[in-house]
């Protein structure tokens, strides 16, 4: 078992704290099957440093987990990590969640790039991305209030903290998906062709059974031009649904 | 921020996204931090090839940093020769050379903590506030 980086630092009245969502990314990440699948695709002779992009890191736990644990993910070391989040604070916080993970390991240290504020991957260059993993807003909830965000993204001037509804805008922006919980994922899904790398890019996307995780996988097959879309994690098996699963989303080779 | 995650970014304006010149983005009224950090060398070797060079070239002169070498470095040049020629075999630690501690210390230690991200396509200007770039553009909230 790999630890679980520490999020100990961050106040969790404004920023998603790490839960089974997060769990299930890390597990599956470091599950023998998809070290085997990345080992494969990024060997150490046959490619670059593979930079890995984490859109919403929210606490940052998962893109920590990545740059804490190259060798075992990807079996080498010189790997980059950058992560993108629309909440300013969560910005911030992960940005120290991912370094300390860094930190606290003698061996096996990977690149930290940083993480920049933004809309989903919009600031991203086209083609650059060999690992793209997102955990989106899921839930089946109705979008707060865009318009505001600005006023709520800081600190308001001359006060020392946010205030209770600025945290519930934040939090809400956080797991509110819209219809379906699926507002957000498919605006993310129709940039995931546009920001992989041609040579091996690779997609995980966790979804919740509201999300209706076959349909969205069979919606990537139809993209054509060779996308695959696989189950490679799950968890909260009720009744013979998973709750959440985690989708891999690739081109196949040749 | 770090100047290599610009090798990583771009314009957030969509349309601006086929244009040439939304590509490096252009650092204004930078304040600059040095923070140190272990120089990894197997890393720079092997990013040697996803880097933009001439992109990284203008951008840190337009920060006024010392000038990097014309034509992008290849692995050999990394590495410092060795005082002595008959230990260059062996498993010595190799040493990085002059070049591997200037690129480093662009790449990786210089931040921009405070400042301005300029798209050369749309004039657009993207605020970096302590040490945090913001992308975020009015059309995304709405």
């Amino acid at each position: 078992m790999l630890p679980t980086p520490s999020t100990s630092h961050i106040c969790f009245d404004r920023v998603y704290e790490p839960a089974e969502d997060s769990y299930l990314l890390l597990d599956t990440l470091s599950s023998s099957s998809e070290t085997a699948f990345l080992r494969d695709r990024f060997h150490e002779t046959s490619s670059t440093p593979p930079l890995v992009l984490e859109v919403g890191v929210g606490s940052g736990v998962v893109l920590a987990f990545v740059a804490a644990n190259p060798g075992t993910i990807f079996g080498r070391h010189d790997v980059l990590t950058l992560g993108t989040d629309i909440n300013s604070f969560a910005c911030k916080a992960a940005a120290q969640t991912v370094r300390h993970a860094i930190k606290e390991r003698e061996d096996d240290r990977s690149v930290f790039l940083d993480v920049v504020n933004g809309d989903l991957a919009s600031a991203i260059r086209p083609n650059s991305i060999d690992v793209f993993v997102f955990n989106p807003p899921y839930v089946p909830a109705e979008l707060p209030d865009l318009s505001c965000h600005d006023r709520h993204n800081t600190i308001p001037h001359g006060k020392k903290a946010t205030s209770f509804e600025q945290d519930s805008y934040l939090l809400e922006l956080s797991y509110a998906g819209g219809e379906d919980g699926m507002v957000v994922t498919n605006r993310m899904l129709e940039q995931i062709p546009e920001i992989l790398s041609g040579e091996g890019g690779v997609a995980y996307v966790l979804l919740c059974a509201q999300n209706k995780p076959e349909v969205v996988k069979q919606r990537i097959r139809d993209w054509g031009g060779g996308w695959m879309a696989e189950t490679v994690g799950s968890s909260g098996k009720k009744a013979g649904w998973e709750k959440l699963v985690v989708v891999r989303i690739w081109k196949s080779a040749g | 921020m770090k100047l290599l995650t610009l090798n990583f970014l771009t314009c957030a304006v969509k349309t601006c996204k086929t244009q040439p010149s939304s590509f490096p983005l252009h650092p204004r009224d930078a304040e600059l931090e040095i923070i140190e950090a272990e120089l990894n060398l197997p890393f720079l070797r092997n990013i040697l090839p996803r880097l933009m060079w001439e992109d990284i070239c203008s951008v840190a002169r337009e920060l006024g940093l010392p000038a990097l070498p014309a034509i992008a470095p290849i692995p050999a040049d990394l590495l410092a020769a060795p005082l002595d020629p008959s230990t260059t075999t062996g498993g010595a630690e190799q040493e990085p050379s002059q070049t591997a501690r200037d690129l480093h210390r662009v790449l990786l230690e210089t931040c921009i903590q405070e400042g301005k991200l300029v798209c050369g396509c749309c004039g657009h200007e993207y605020a970096v506030k302590e040490g945090v770039a913001n992308f975020l553009l009015p059309g995304h909230l709405v």
